[in-house]
């Protein structure tokens, strides 16, 4: 049954401009054979036109337009809504793959919520000399509001999006922990939803794993950290409103849920409880998924000048009378400093080696990792501690004299708020570009659910991928596209 | 519901009905200015312009400069373009509420006036511009019956829709009545203005079916004020709004509920009860003021009992 597979698959027509490099490739294996899980795929190409393929790439295109769902590009005055690009061949991981990369996640996230409840109480990990108390202090997104805090069942980060990047070796590390408000979990379920339309046989051939209770697992996490004196808790997802680029996630995660999508404004504060304003009078609020930055969660504890948020939420929360998720001052985990010490922090909380391993980080703050990022501007990606998105950072071999030498003055101005890491070789994986199959650099980011008894992780996550030829930003903003993701059953 | 929920449907129904109405006088003014000489369409627009509540771009203005100002000028609180982006508006901040054909139904209304302008609607056929405005309103409406859930919200559209219906109604007949009653000798109105008036309110057709083609004032105000079955009378009005407000007072069991349920049975009865001798041989003039502070004072009553109430007496229950 199996086809003559003695000439190189990759040497097919329809794979004329798919070149192997260095990276390490998703579909083929180093001798141009199509990897096992991604046979079945393979063969269904074959039998398509490219024509079909571009059928299927515009009814992709114009269900995402007519649903709405779109992101906001800022700066731009009329508010210009766009689609997020969108890949029609999905990414797949084996069941094998997966298994590691779950393991790893949940090992990650319950030490890093050990971590924030240890630097934000007895400070043990300082005082063992694993993390300088001064990086974790200097952090942007360090609370201090947070010292002595009891948060709920200790658990800081209920929602997480983790970036992972696989590696030459084929081997996943992780890039960056997202544990303030990742968003892009909407767009792993429409793009679920539009593969099924456009793939219907594929799905049942392969056998992927569904995702499409990532809405209820949510649920049920909130649910879980709600105030033990709430048999029915009634949860709202905060959103900053409809100017937001990621009010369309905030609108369809509210819908998947069932629960209110209030701002701001629908919240009072009274004696320390918190109630939304509803037609049927106030009503007691419990537990809050907020997609609001601390900053810009309560003027009277945090930013004065914004009117996002709700003025005495942070005393309600203190007094535990609501829960957020996630926590206030989760962002110091983010922070890339800190970041280089996770894997110390595994080992520090629950003394067994990091199962998903870091990228190489070197910190400008120390003077011998400082000379050497200095000496080596021109291979390193260089990238502020406390940014996301793709901004504040240099891409090395893809820089100019000048943007190095600017970095250079700005890494010797403020050494803390830089780190700089090897130039990554992105896994690449087969895109649909112009009626051809072309690799493209891709990332991954699972969505980790944390609640009070179990670390749920729905198997798929957002794959995203660097449209541009030859381009290792995979940020949206930046001219990314995102892909669905497979994951298959045992 | 969210009080917030609620206040934006109430305003995306209210905004949209202004826009539909005004496109409406605008229509029937520019086609009655065909039948005319333009000294003698002076009052008449000058008549669309207070029944708007809005100033004349400059004394003396033409109806290009007209038809303008009530259109495109978006200084102007009534005209079509800001009634129809602030519907849109309304609408955006609650899109997970309505349906996605509402939402795109009023989102092609909104590209469609917001992609035109004077100067292009009158080098073409005018009428028709204001004919789209007014189907795309229409057809908005019936997207909503057909694909809402006939809930609390959308008994709040209701409300908004015949609560806006009956002010503008009133103040559409005082404008008419006014000189008529009090007998201004230089503005006479004809024939033809009374059957612009049903025009204006979507209801000649319907007044011929009762009345037969034969056009007299006091049938003109029995039918548009009294009619039990007309959509467009102010009675089917306050009717509507009262049926809502109980639903919507069933269906949140607010304490507050009562002032506004009150003040709408109050108008309802007005107007079940009401003759049309009485109200002509009385002050009409104030008579429609009486409805339309009535319909303020609904307007508040409901604001105050869904969604400004103050915190305090809702947590001193």
């Amino acid at each position: 049954m199996l086809t003559d597979r003695s000439a190189r698959e990759i040497s097919h027509p329809l794979f004329a401009n798919y070149l192997l490099d260095t990276a390490y490739d998703e579909m083929f294996d180093a001798e141009g054979q199509s990897r096992d899980h991604y046979r079945l795929l393979y063969r269904r190409l074959l039998e398509l036109k490219a024509s079909d393929l571009h059928e299927r790439q515009r009814y992709a295109d114009r269900t995402f337009l007519n649903q709405g769902i779109t992101f906001t590009v800022y700066g731009d005055n009329e508010g210009t809504e766009r689609i997020f690009p969108y890949d029609l061949l999905p990414r797949i991981l084996t069941h094998a793959e997966w298994l590691v990369i779950e393991q790893g996640l949940k090992q990650r996230i319950t030490a890093l919520n050990l971590f924030l409840h240890d630097i934000y109480h007895d400070g043990r990990i300082f005082a063992d000399g694993i993390i300088p108390r001064s990086l974790v202090y200097t952090c942007q997104h360090f609370r201090r509001e947070m010292r002595g805090v009891e948060v709920p069942r200790r658990i800081y980060t209920s929602v997480v999006g983790t970036d992972l990047v696989r590696l030459p070796s084929g081997e996943f590390a992780v890039l960056e922990d997202n544990l303030r408000v990742p968003s892009g979990v909407s767009y792993m379920l429409t793009n679920r939803g539009v593969m099924k339309r456009a793939f219907p046989h594929l799905f049942a051939d392969i056998g992927v794993r569904p995702i499409d209770h990532y809405g209820q697992a949510l649920l049920t996490t909130l649910r879980s950290l709600a105030p033990p004196h709430t048999p029915d808790p009634t949860i709202v997802v905060l959103t900053p409103g409809v100017f937001n680029s990621a009010y369309f996630e905030h609108t369809f995660l509210a819908r998947q849920m069932g629960v209110e999508l209030v701002e701001g404004r629908d919240l009072l504060v009274h004696d320390a409880i918190v109630y939304m304003r509803t037609t049927a009078g106030l009503r007691r609020v419990d537990v809050i998924y907020r997609r609001v930055d601390d900053d810009f969660i309560d003027p009277l504890a945090f930013r004065h000048d914004t009117i996002l948020g709700v003025a005495g939420l942070f005393n309600a929360y203190r007094a535990g009378n609501v829960v957020f998720a996630n926590a206030i001052g989760t962002g110091v985990a983010d922070d890339k400093a800190v970041y280089a010490y996770v894997p110390r922090i595994i080992k520090y909380y629950l003394d067994e080696e990091p199962i998903l391993p870091n990228v190489e980080t070197y910190l400008c703050d120390e003077p011998a990792q400082q000379r050497y990022v200095l000496e080596h501007l021109d291979q390193l990606v260089v990238k502020a501690v406390g940014e996301s998105g793709g901004y504040g950072m240099l891409i090395g071999p893809h820089s100019t004299a000048a943007e190095r030498d600017q970095f250079r003055q700005l890494i010797l101005a403020n050494p803390r708020n830089y780190i700089a890491q090897p130039t990554l070789q992105l896994s690449r994986a087969p895109c649909f570009i112009e009626n051809q199959v072309e690799p493209r650099h891709v990332d991954l980011r699972p969505y980790i659910l944390n609640g009070r008894d179990q670390i749920t992780i729905i198997p798929g996550g957002l794959t995203r991928v660097a449209l541009k030829k030859g381009s290792l930003v995979v940020n949206s903003s930046q001219g990314g596209g995102s892909k669905d993701t497979w994951v298959l059953f045992e | 519901m969210l009080s917030r929920v609620a206040d934006n449907l109430y305003w995306m129904s209210r905004y949209l009905e202004r826009a539909e109405h005004t496109a409406r006088l605008i229509g029937v003014g520019l086609t009655q200015t065909l039948d005319q000489d333009p000294e003698s369409a002076r009052p008449r627009w000058a008549r669309v312009l207070e029944a708007l509540h809005s100033d004349p771009p400059t004394a003396g203005a033409d109806a290009y400069a007209i038809t303008e100002t009530l259109t495109f000028e978006p200084t102007n609180q009534s005209a079509i373009v800001t009634c129809v982006a602030l519907a849109r508006e309304n609408a955006r901040q609650v899109r997970e509420q309505i349906s996605s054909e509402m939402w795109e139904q009023l989102n092609r209304l909104y590209l469609r006036v917001r992609a035109s302008s004077a100067a292009k609607i009158w080098q073409g056929e005018p009428i028709e511009f204001y004919q789209g405005v007014k189907e795309g309103a229409h057809l908005f409406q019936g997207v909503t019956d057909s694909t809402m859930t006939h809930g609390e919200g959308w008994f709040f559209i209701q409300v908004g829709r015949y609560l806006e219906r009956a002010a503008s109604t009133a103040m559409l007949l005082d404008v008419h009545f006014q000189p008529y009653l009090t007998a201004v000798p230089d503005a006479p109105l004809e024939f033809n203005d009374w059957v612009a008036l049903l025009k204006c309110c979507t209801a000649f057709e319907a007044y011929c079916k009762v009345y037969t083609a034969d056009v007299q004032p006091h049938t003109v105000a029995e039918f548009l004020l009294l009619d039990s079955a007309s959509p467009r009378s102010l009675r089917f009005a306050a009717d509507r709004i009262q049926r809502s407000l109980q639903a919507i007072s069933h269906a949140t069991g607010s304490r507050w509920a009562g002032r506004a349920e009150r003040l709408a049975g109050r108008l309802r009865a007005a107007l079940d009860y009401g003759q049309v001798d009485e109200i002509m041989a009385e002050d009409m003039h104030a008579y429609l003021n009486t409805i339309r502070r009535q319909c303020a004072g609904i307007h508040s009553a409901i604001y105050q009992a869904y969604v400004g109430y103050s915190a305090e007496s809702a947590l001193a229950s």
